[in-house]
């Protein structure tokens, strides 16, 4: 048996994280957001325990404006994980009506998925949760833990972080406080595709192209996913052939033009970008240091 | 990367993709340097970065960089808002980039003189160390700091980037001496593998192919070289090593042992040891969700079924029952100490190796290293980025490995008990032999038999409070009480401790835990002998209070918080010593210019304000009542 691959390794460390955390947490939580990495986590997580069902159950903070086809694949995925699924919307903003709209994107995200977050997190008193971040996404995120200490009102400290050693990670904290747990900290967006087709990982169809109605606004392509996208006078639908890099709120995600609808193809396309996945996302085009503010005040 | 059409078959390109090996590398240099400019260049020319990206560089460059209208790569790498404007990096990044051969993952962490912890923790998972020198500088002090840094850690490949040679018109000679005098420092560290390149990373001369303005230099350009250099250290060749992290147990037919191989391969059939029980079976399947293993090797994460059902519990080893690992509870370690607060010997700290978390105290450092000259000097303490020797007890054996022969099996790192910050990282040197030797002389007459003649319990009445609050006071009508209702007592105090015992000791923060560590042993030994003791020190730190608590038995340590403000004790000042600490003639003087830690959750907690010392002697005398230590009847 010759050295691990890449890819091995890459595997080995993200089980060894998983159950590292949750032998180290009372009452650990995965945040389960539908996208690919999401995808990748999960089936991480069930390698991790297996023969057992991974011991916590998935946390999906849901804003309703995700694209029906998450919905689908998220059911799905805890039926055959096994998991207990916890969706949590957030009541005020599902009584305020929060939507993209009206509100702007800063708001939506804001109410919907940071104090959604921080609700869940508190109402079921989790103090260990998982998430889906990679290093290679975002400046700010170059810098973060695998185990992110979070203080009682969940803030991120970036200038007192626990250094990271060796293989040892310091999961200790006191009552109230939490930790986050980054197991996909060292996988690119090459290696997550990759994992994905090596795996056979089920993904959400929307990242391969296909005909789907959209619009053109300000330049982005947004995909018409339901009869609640309020149209501007002369916008008509159309069919255009497109695809997404990453997944979010279906008006806040932007699609791309593409001929790719098999998995080696969305690689090839991605060997040939010129653009980072997260251009789709409309948070990240603010100040420089925008990420890092949000994640001060709790954004996953 | 980019070229269109390149990999028509995908397929076949996935395939020589997964079969890439990785290589994880530190850059060690300062901001001038040319550090960050290098990695940026690297991520560039391999490329990594979009055009978002390189249009969101372009207006950073305009905005903040030092490189006129050109790119500023360094400013690729800041992530942090505030570091950004300071113009530094101070933490610790993870960068990502992939070439035709290989994928690699750098650690980028700055060169600042007061970050120590950053470099050992970057380097702590790399296998080689790019160390940037300026051409027109040649060796500095930092220099050899890096290199002694990144051997610490145990990095034995090394290359030498000379930097900036533009700047001396691309001279051989200037290149050959900085690599001369290099190659013989890296050998007084026992570093062998040195592989000097002479680069300009602003204008990309010898960074992924060989420069026309070197035409003497023909080795590969530092791409080349990190494409193909053997990171070898095949540590699946040393014996099993297997710690558990986590007993898998679905349902009662199926007990399996996950964790990490951190050495050596396992197959069925093989003989294991488990440590720290020292019982043995023989591994009987190796369970994957991809079905079960014929081998698995270092490396892998895997859970072992045994033939045997032996009780194995999170944090034990599983190891080769013919070399297992050493088990031993005191050792002789580095430390690397990265904390504001510095390490205090005796004090009580949390230290985890493998997937085992433990009680531990340092000793007083044998030495300690200056990173600059690697001089050994004496030293009471640690301070923050200070790296020393010490010897480490354990409150119980785990197994290890010398970190020189597995790297993984013999690191540790120190929490802090009440901050739960990590404040140190460690490497086992070896197991001390007095862990195995020292047995306890058993004796006939015993405290149960003691206590019987005494007609009470002992126990430390630990009164705790600033200099002033009346400990002494309230310590001496209680031993009065007591003595009357004819208990055995004895009051240690400072008159009796400081003038013997400890008259070695000052008052700095680590003389003031040893003191109170002596304190314990001395009140530890009196409660075997049947004894109530009254203590009245300061005893500013928590720390130091949970020390004494833990060394005698539950329920015989009473934390008595005698509170008195810290502006009624400075306006009493019966000795004239809070005067003294505010004209600064007394250093490390509690409450003025060294913290009390008001105690958390004291078996009594005396308000002097409101009553006198008499009824808070009273208070005291009475709960040893209520809690069956003494009767009234006495």
């Amino acid at each position: 048996m010759t050295a691990l691959t890449h890819l091995q390794r890459l595997e080995a460390e993200s089980i060894d994280i998983l159950r590292e955390a949750v032998a180290e947490s009372e009452r650990p939580v995965m945040l389960y957001s539908i996208g690919k990495d999401s995808s990748v986590m999960l089936h991480l997580a069930r390698k991790a325990f297996f023969p057992s069902r991974p011991p916590f159950p998935l946390l999906h903070v849901d804003t309703t404006w995700k694209f029906r086809a998450m919905y689908e694949l998220r059911d799905r995925m805890a039926r055959e994980s096994g998991q207990e699924l916890i969706v949590h919307r957030n009541p005020e903003a599902l009584r305020l009506g929060i939507n993209p709209f009206t509100h702007g994107s800063a708001l939506h995200t804001d109410i919907w998925k940071t104090q959604g977050l921080k609700q869940a997190l508190d109402q079921h008193g989790f103090d260990l949760a998982f998430g889906g971040a990679r290093r290679d996404e975002e400046k700010s995120r170059a810098k973060e833990r695998v185990f992110s200490f979070r203080s009682a009102q969940h803030q991120w400290d970036p200038k007192n972080q626990r250094p990271e050693l060796w293989r040892l990670y310091n999961a200790r904290k006191n009552k109230g406080e939490s930790i986050r747990v980054f197991p996909l900290s060292n996988w690119t967006e090459l290696d997550i595709w990759q994992y994905i087709v090596a795996e056979r990982i089920p993904i959400v169809p929307l990242y391969l192209a296909a005909e789907r109605p959209v619009v053109e606004r300000d330049g982005t392509l947004v995909m018409v996913d339901d009869e609640r996208f309020p149209l501007r006078e002369g916008e008509t639908p159309m069919l255009r052939r497109v695809r997404f890099r990453t997944l979010g709120c279906y008006p806040l995600t932007g699609a791309i033009e593409s001929d790719a609808d098999t998995l080696p193809a969305i690689i090839r396309e991605m060997l040939v970008a010129r653009t980072s996945e997260r251009q789709g996302r409309l948070i990240d085009q603010d100040a420089g240091a925008s990420m890092e503010k949000k994640k001060a005040e709790g954004y996953f | 990367m980019n070229a269109e059409g390149r990999f028509e078959d995908v397929e076949a390109y996935l395939i020589a993709q997964q079969a890439k090996g990785l290589l994880r590398f530190i850059t060690c240099g300062s901001v001038d340097d040319g550090k960050s400019t290098l990695i940026g260049r690297l991520l560039h020319e391999s490329k990594a970065l979009f055009d978002d990206q390189l249009a969101a560089l372009e207006g950073d460059s305009r905005k903040f960089g030092t490189q006129g209208d050109e790119l500023d790569f360094a400013l690729l790498l800041d992530g942090l808002g505030a570091e950004r404007e300071q113009g530094i990096t101070i933490d610790v990044a993870y960068r990502f980039f992939v070439t035709e051969k290989r994928k690699f993952i750098v650690a980028d962490t700055p060169g600042h003189e007061q970050y120590t912890r950053n470099m050992i923790t970057g380097a702590s998972t790399a296998d080689l160390a790019v160390i940037l020198v300026d051409a027109r500088k040649g060796l500095l002090t930092q220099t050899r700091r890096h290199s002694y840094l990144v051997s610490l850690v145990g990095i034995r490949r090394i290359v030498l980037a000379v930097n900036k040679l533009d700047l001396v018109d691309w001279s051989q000679e200037v290149f050959e001496s900085i690599e001369r005098d290099y190659r013989a420092f890296a050998a007084q560290l026992g570093i062998e593998d040195v592989v000097a390149i002479p680069l300009s990373a602003l204008r990309g001369d010898n960074l992924s192919s060989p420069s026309a303005r070197t035409p003497w230099y023909r080795g590969p350009s530092l791409l080349q070289h990190l494409e193909t250099v053997d990171v070898g250290g095949d540590d699946a060749s040393g014996p099993l090593r297997l710690p558990v992290q986590w007993v898998n147990r679905p349902d009662l037919d199926f007990r399996g042992y996950s964790g990490r191989i951190l050495g050596g391969r396992v197959r069925p059939g093989d003989a294991v040891r488990v440590l720290p029980s020292g019982r043995t079976s023989t591994v009987a399947r190796i369970v994957t969700f991809d079905g079960d293993l014929a081998e698995a090797r270092s490396g892998q994460s895997v859970t072992l079924t045994l033939t045997d059902d032996i009780d194995i519990s999170r944090g034990d080893v599983i190891c080769a029952a013919g070399d297992p690992a050493g088990l031993a509870d005191q050792f002789e370690a580095t430390l690397v100490w990265m904390a504001d607060a510095p390490m205090l010997p005796g004090r009580p700290y949390l230290v985890k190796l493998g997937a085992t978390t433990l009680g531990a105290s340092f000793g007083q450092p044998k030495y300690v290293v200056d990173v600059n000259s690697l001089e050994h000097l004496a030293a009471k303490t640690l301070e923050l980025n200070g790296i020393g020797v010490a010897n480490l007890t354990l409150d119980r054996a785990v197994a290890f490995d010398p970190y020189a022969s597995n790297r993984d099996m013999g690191s540790f790192i120190v929490i802090d008990r009440y901050t739960n910050q990590t404040v140190g990282a460690g490497l086992l040197h070896f197991a001390l032999r007095r862990s195995q030797n020292i047995h306890w002389q058993a004796v006939e007459v015993d405290k149960q038999a003691r206590i019987r003649q005494n007609g009470h319990s002992p126990c430390v009445l630990w009164l705790t409070g600033l200099s002033g609050s009346g400990k002494s006071t309230i310590a001496n009508i209680v031993e009065r009480q007591l003595h009357a209702l004819g208990a055995r007592t004895y009051l240690l105090d400072g008159d009796n401790v400081r003038h013997g015992l400890s008259k070695d000791l000052g008052f700095t923060d680590a003389d003031r835990v040893e003191n109170i560590r002596r304190i314990g042993e001395v009140a530890r030994l009196m409660v075997d002998a049947g004894l109530i003791v009254i203590t009245a020190f300061i005893s500013p730190f928590r720390s130091e209070r949970q020390l004494a608590r833990g060394m005698v038995e539950d329920g015989e340590f009473i934390e008595i918080f005698v509170d008195t403000p810290l502006a009624v004790v400075e306006q009493r000042d019966p000795k004239g010593l809070y005067k003294k600490a505010r004209r600064g003639e007394l250093k490390n003087f509690t409450g003025i210019d060294s913290p009390y830690e008001v105690p958390a959750a004291p078996e009594l907690h005396l308000r002097t304000m409101e009553q006198s010392p008499e009824e808070s002697a009273s208070a005291i005398v009475d709960l040893l009542v209520r809690r069956g230590v003494i009767r009234r009847s006495h």
